[in-house]
């Protein structure tokens, strides 16, 4: 018996929520003595091999088929469910992204089965029986849940497991799965792609500065535009700034924006509500510029400023720029 | 067209959400309610393609009696119909939410003729279990697409879009077909007054699916250890300036 888990991968690396997904699902095997089986859609590069064999990962399986050359969530799916009936596999779990929690639905509607969304932990303690914990309220709260399902469909929470190598890396072993997929399957896949507006990506920026409804206005993002500008950073906003229609819902963070990373945070003007702090929780350093020292977001920073951020963010903003300057 | 959002009822979003002390359920007494982000999208979008195209936008939530403010918030933007499953206020899981709702759907196809287009959110803020439209799609046996943030409709094809890593991808699909959309997809409308009188008018079709228990059975609820920082305080108002410009050059970020 194996814990089959789909690995999404892209120009020939494993993508990083993967490899969170695959140190979860490692762990559930381990709480029955399980192997761990990856399966991938699409040829398996030698740099995504060593990965996987780095996260323990015994066999890996090539999922191939001329239908699947662009993405198509029910082929997904029904490979996957396939795969994971041939092994057998007691539990299959997928990175809880926007690919892995669709893929992982449309397993759950193939199958007739429970698909458990956004796992933080999950251990076998019978057959058909596994412990675990999910986020629910866009991570406020943790709910413990016992699921009784065969196998096991689970996703995981974007920023739970830390992607951790095996102690031992696997002997990785590589096979090739063609699924039979009708026409109905494959009628819905990605048809085309644009790249969107070039610019600082704010999932992925190093760097972010975040304007909240302190900033007071549309033509208050001025100074904050500019402060972004001078340290290469991604503005973002919170819920209340896009509500009001001052910016675009594409710099929204929170939990029904982006979530962000950054190494830092500038959160200006932002009190800091449970909507916004769900997508920031991972950013490595936040500061917090803020009028209210109470504000949720201050027990969030590791440095604060208090006062108003129209008058601090010019004066930084003229300080940065006669730094350069001298 | 014929356009059906579906939607729920949930506490107010950045709400601080507390536990009842036997750790089953949310402490619902100080909340305001809301209908969740995603699914306030859906039904403008709904209301949207409507008013382009004619129809009718119908509105469905399941909930407990209560859930009725959130269908009249509906039926203030634009909702013409109004369909109530009322619960009991137990929790449902997706596998009996979507079996209840495609029973509705039939019935009301039956009498009414199809629906070309089922909206739902993406996820539901409260339960986050990303998967009822897809449930419902494979139910009816039609083609389904997730998280989408631009739509459009030509003849009878929909065309939808949503992010991939830093890209737009794009979906073809035959109508009739189910898609949850996210928020960011438009900017749901203000209700008008004559909208608000509407609504307090408005009819409320409510039938009580029977309950099914989820093969998932909560044990117990309870808070995340939130790593509380203790923010250093580098100044107030300008006085802080200096120390704000010595963090940053600190951190390596100033170039």
């Amino acid at each position: 018996m194996t814990v089959l888990c789909l690995v999404e991968h892209e120009t020939g690396e494993v993508i990083d929520a993967s490899l969170r997904a695959l140190s979860f699902a490692r762990t559930l095997g381990e709480s029955s003595g399980e192997a761990l089986v990856a399966a991938l859609v699409g040829e398996i590069s030698t740099p995504t091999l060593e990965a996987l064999a780095a996260f323990g990962v015994s066999e890996a399986y090539g999922i191939e088929s001329d239908g699947l050359n662009s993405y198509a969530p029910l082929g997904w799916a029904r490979a996957l469910v396939g795969l994971a009936s041939s092994l057998p596999a007691t539990a299959v779990v997928a990175a809880g992204t926007d690919r892995g929690n669709e893929v992982m639905a449309h397993a759950g509607a193939l199958t007739g089965l429970a698909m458990v969304a956004n796992c933080l932990s999950a251990s076998r303690s019978g057959e058909t029986t596994v412990h675990l914990s999910r986020q629910r309220w866009g991570g406020s709260l943790i709910e413990d849940a016992v699921v009784e399902s065969l196998p096991t469909l689970l996703t995981v929470a974007f920023d739970a497991v830390a992607p951790e190598p095996a102690r031992m890396p696997a002997s990785i072993e590589v096979q090739v799965h063609r699924p039979s997929l009708s026409e109905q399957d494959l009628s819905v896949k990605v048809s085309d792609w644009t790249q969107q507006s070039t610019g600082i990506s704010l999932a992925e920026a190093r760097v972010v500065v975040g304007g909240g409804r302190g900033v007071g206005s549309a033509e208050g993002f001025g100074p904050i535009d500019e402060l972004a500008g001078l340290l290469g950073a991604a503005v973002g906003v919170s819920r209340a700034v896009t509500s009001a229609g001052w910016r675009s819902h594409d710099q929204q963070v929170g939990q029904t924006g982006t979530r962000i990373s950054p190494d830092l945070y500038m959160a200006c003007g932002i009190s800091g509500a449970s909507q916004h702090l769900a997508g920031c929780q991972s950013a490595k350093h936040v500061v917090a510029i803020n009028t209210d020292r109470d504000a949720p977001i201050i027990s969030r920073a590791d440095h604060a400023v208090i006062g108003d951020l129209n008058v601090i963010i010019p004066a930084l903003v003229k300080a940065i720029r006669e730094r350069g300057s001298s | 067209m014929n356009v059906l959002a579906c939607i729920k009822r949930v506490p107010d979003v950045g709400a601080k959400i507390t536990v009842t002390p036997d750790a089953q359920e949310i402490d619902t007494h100080l909340l305001g309610f809301t209908v969740s982000p995603h699914e306030e999208c859906a039904i403008e979008e709904a209301v949207r393609i409507v008013e382009l195209r004619g129809g009718t936008v119908s509105v469905l939530t399941l909930g407990p009696p209560e859930a009725a403010e959130q269908l009249r918030d509906a039926a203030a933007i634009g909702a013409g119909r109004l369909v109530l499953l009322e619960t009991d206020g137990r929790e449902w899981g997706p596998i009996a939410t979507a079996g209840a709702i495609v029973e509705a759907v039939r019935r009301d196809e039956s009498a009414n003729g199809s629906y070309e287009l089922i909206l739902f959110g993406n996820e539901a803020a409260d339960t986050g279990d990303y998967q009822i439209a897809v449930r419902v799609a494979h139910a009816l046996n039609r083609p389904c697409v997730t998280g989408v943030k631009h739509l459009e409709i030509k003849d009878t094809t929909l065309r939808a879009k949503r992010e991939f890593r830093g890209g737009d991808e794009l979906f073809e699909l035959a109508l009739p077909s189910v898609v949850s959309v996210k928020e960011g997809i438009n900017l749901p409308r203000y209700p008008s007054l004559p909208g608000r009188m509407r609504a307090k008018r408005a009819v409320i079709e409510q039938t009580t699916p029977p309950w099914h228990e989820d093969t998932v059975r909560k044990q117990a609820l309870r808070d995340p250890v939130v790593e509380r920082r203790r923010a250093e305080i580098l100044g107030q108002g300008l006085e802080a300036v200096p120390a704000l410009l010595g963090l940053l050059e600190e951190l390596g970020v100033l170039s």
